[in-house]
């Protein structure tokens, strides 16, 4: 551990973020479970009652975190949240991403009323909109290129989805524009046709080889299920073009100036390992990113107190039979001292190991809260935290 | 099959129990199905091959064997067994062919999964034993784990006739089986928790076996909220107990005096969360389920903590680990708590 290391690193501030009229999207990334939303929740909720109008953007939150915010509704569409500081003027607005329904409004909106029936009612569009790998990621930049295109909002944050990987959000839309656009689809899509043949040249396959390929995939999905799919694409063909151009419009619009990423972690090896690849990827994007917000990291206000005294000190005192019930509970305090300073030993270690990697990133941290955050309480004392950097003097 | 929230261990869970079902002259094989070579990085080897090779020798002297299933592996596998493909299936693959079957078809790359799984289940040697006496798989999450195993039900209906038809029976067969056992993994936290009691719900609808609560990460309770109260009206003996171990001078303003204020809040803290645990356990002990309680390691988990691990599983179980969490015998997982009888079962890693 080198104090030195720590001491250089940058502060990531976040109330003169949040405060600057040009910043415009925050996006919170990282690992699952680390605390995005409670962090986009907690940055939202703080910039509302310092005066911005806000609108945040869910996924996925946990169920009390959701009813504690109004967002009861399943309306795929912000609602205002009660309950907050407006005395600076500003508003707070959320919503919980409806992976499957922003899919159909994309439909509904570029489709007449019999297509978009068609397309809805298809078995495989079911399926496809209910649970490709990388519809979440690709319907939330959807959705946020629609809230920014409303421009009803001075700052929209946006929560990220629990991919398995932190750069799936990233990668994501463009894997599914480029299903959507493929040539396979397309191949399935006109077999038949006289078009069909010279482009099936192309991948040198004879007319043989595509019914052997149709009747192959035919006979393993099921013919019903391939003729689902040629009627699919069929009634998509209007929209294919614009899902990449759309996902190219939602990328720029992520690297545009008043856009800033927030790498969200804990103070954990994988969470970290996570967010030094989101911030090596970040900056060959060439997208803005804030600064690390480390989240439930521990502390201690007894910090000059080791844990191998503190455990020694247990010990003396748990063999001490004649010490009653005081020293008892005096054991069981020093017990619980030593753990929390080997927690926070190894988290300052995974710590410095991503400051190593990455010197230049601000950091800021939020201590974890004994219990879950789970009501807009919470929610500020989380923003309280966040603003308070350094965070209280903790170890000596 | 072990499930759960993504990140309360699913992957560290299977390992633990690939390992502690691997009783001397046994043999387990651990699968994984997402393409993440989690199981290599936890076993500290390197990448595997879609391929089954020997990754550890168990404590009780069995082996584990594991497997990272490649979907489009299987696929081509799969259609050279039952149509002859030769070399169309390079040329399926080159057009995408392959890759939109087993990324976007609805459930085919879960057919295939679950499928190469339950034929090593099956597996038989020259003499007609099993080859395995269990396979463990590292499966998908809570929020997919329902779909994942019920897809052979859709796809059998879906394919009236034919050897995928067949195929898809026979996996559901043994997924609903008393051989199967859908172990859920959770943390003492709200969120995953939640997704358990969700999980549980949907697996029990849909007809496939539950198996055990595997409460992973859990933290010793040192003190609870009677003990931080009680210890608040005694702080002047607190301070004086410190003194006595050596931590300074118990007077106002001394070192050891000073301990106090700090220690206490620390206690409150895991004093709180301590009942937050408890309400979470309660919820788990409403599911009725066999359960067992992982530590949280403090240094991490490395080969030698997944030793630990295991070793925790086969001490806890009772008959746990070769009853409900081997899923070979017994009544039905997703009955009662309480374990099935050990009935002697050659595929049961037998205890003790
Ligand atoms: N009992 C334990 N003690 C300490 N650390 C643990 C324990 N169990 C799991 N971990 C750690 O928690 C992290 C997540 O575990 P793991 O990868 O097994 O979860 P998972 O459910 O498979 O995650 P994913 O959903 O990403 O596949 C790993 O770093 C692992 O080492
Ligand atoms: N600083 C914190 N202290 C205590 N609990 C926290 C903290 N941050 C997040 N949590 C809790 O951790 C859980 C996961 O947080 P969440 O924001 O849903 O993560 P993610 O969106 O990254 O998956 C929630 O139950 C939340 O209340
Ligand atoms: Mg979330
Ligand atoms: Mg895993």
């Amino acid at each position: 551990m080198n104090p030195e290391v720590l001491r250089d690193v940058p502060v990531l501030e976040t109330d003169p973020l949040l405060d600057d009229p040009a910043t415009r999207i925050v996006v919170c990334c990282g690992a699952g479970g680390v605390g995005k939303t409670t962090s986009a929740a907690a940055l939202g909720l703080r910039a509302a009652e310092r005066g911005r109008k806000v609108v945040v953007l869910t996924i996925d939150p946990a169920r009390r975190l959701a009813q504690s915010m109004g967002l009861t509704e399943l309306d795929n569409t912000p609602r205002r949240v009660p309950g907050i500081d407006t005395a600076r003027g500003g508003e707070l607005h959320a919503m919980m991403l409806d992976m499957k329904r922003t899919f159909d409004e994309i439909v509904e909106a570029h489709a007449d009323a019999d297509r978009a029936r068609a397309i809805l009612d298809n078995p495989f569009y079911q399926s496809l909109s209910a649970g490709f790998a990388g519809t979440q990621e690709y319907m939330a930049m959807e959705k946020l290129g629609q809230l920014r295109a409303r421009d009803a909002w001075d700052l929209i944050i946006v929560d990220t989805p629990p991919s398995r990987s932190a750069l799936d959000f990233l990668d994501a839309p463009g894997r599914l524009g480029s299903f959507l656009d493929g040539r396979f689809i397309r191949l399935l899509a006109a077999p038949a046709k006289a078009g069909g043949r010279a482009g099936l040249k192309m991948f040198s396959l004879g007319m043989t080889g595509v019914s052997m390929v149709t009747g192959t995939l035919g006979k393993l999905l099921g013919t019903g299920m391939l003729r689902d799919v040629q009627t699919f694409v069929a009634a998509m063909d209007t929209l294919f073009g614009g899902f990449r151009t759309r996902a190219d419009a939602t990328y720029r619009l992520l690297q545009a100036p008043g856009t800033a990423f927030l790498v969200v972690a804990a103070p954990e090896r994988d969470a970290l390992r996570e967010a030094a690849y989101f911030v090596e990827r970040l900056h060959a994007d060439r997208m803005p990113l804030a600064g690390l917000l480390l989240n439930r990291v521990h502390g201690s206000s007894a910090g000059e107190l080791s844990a191998e005294r503190a455990l020694a000190a247990a010990e003396t005192l748990e063999e001490d039979a004649d010490g009653g019930a005081p020293h008892r509970l005096a054991a069981g305090l020093l017990t619980l001292h030593a753990e929390r300073m080997r927690v926070i030993a190894r988290e300052r270690r995974m710590r410095d190991r991503f400051t190593a990697l990455h010197p230049e990133v601000p950091v800021a941290e939020v201590a974890a809260l004994p219990g879950d955050v789970h009501d807009l309480a919470g929610l500020r004392d989380i923003g309280d935290l966040l603003a308070a950097q350094p965070p209280v003097p903790q170890q000596r | 099959m072990v499930t759960g929230k993504g990140g309360t261990g699913k992957t560290t869970v299977a390992a633990a129990l690939a390992l502690a079902l691997a009783d001397a002259g046994k043999r387990t094989l651990l699968v994984e199905v997402e393409g993440r070579q989690g199981i290599a990085q936890l076993f500290e080897t390197e990448a595997l091959p879609y391929e089954e090779r020997k990754i550890a020798v168990a404590p009780g002297g069995g082996e584990v064997f594991a497997l990272a299933i490649d979907a489009e592996r299987a696929l081509l596998d799969y259609l050279q067994m039952f149509y002859k493909l030769g070399s169309a299936g390079r040329a399926l693959r080159k057009i995408g062919a392959i890759d939109f079957a087993t990324t976007i078809a609805p459930g085919v790359r879960d057919v295939l999964l679950t499928g190469k799984a339950c034929e090593a289940v099956r597996r038989r040697d020259r003499a007609g034993a099993f080859v395995y006496d269990a396979v463990v798989m590292d499966a998908p999450p809570t929020g997919r784990i329902t779909r994942f195993l019920g897809v052979n039900d859709e796809v059998a209906g879906l394919a009236r006739v034919g050897p995928v038809h067949h195929q898809a029976q026979a996996v559901m067969r043994v997924l609903k089986s008393p051989e199967t056992a859908v172990h859920l993994v959770t943390l003492l936290e709200e969120m995953p928790v939640q997704e358990t009691l969700d999980g549980v719900a949907e697996l029990r609808g849909a007809g496939l076996p539950v198996g055990a609560a595997v409460v992973n990460l859990v933290r010793p309770a040192v003190l609870d909220a009677a003990d931080v109260t009680a210890a608040d009206g005694v702080r002047a003996e607190l301070a004086e107990a410190f003194a006595t171990a050596g931590l300074g001078g118990a007077r106002r303003g001394g070192k050891a005096q000073r301990l106090v204020d700090p220690l206490l809040r620390q206690a409150r803290e895991h004093a709180e969360r301590v009942t937050l645990e408890e309400r979470q356990r309660a919820e788990i002990a409403a599911l009725d389920l066999p359960t067992l309680e992982l530590p949280l390691l403090w240094d991490g988990v490395d080969l030698a903590g997944l030793y630990t691990l295991a070793a925790a599983l086969r001490a806890q179980d009772g008959h746990a680990v070769t009853g409900d969490l081997g899923g070979s015998s017994g009544g039905p997982g997703g009955g009662p708590s309480g374990a099935p009888d050990d009935d002697g079962d050659e595929r049961e890693g037998a205890g003790a």
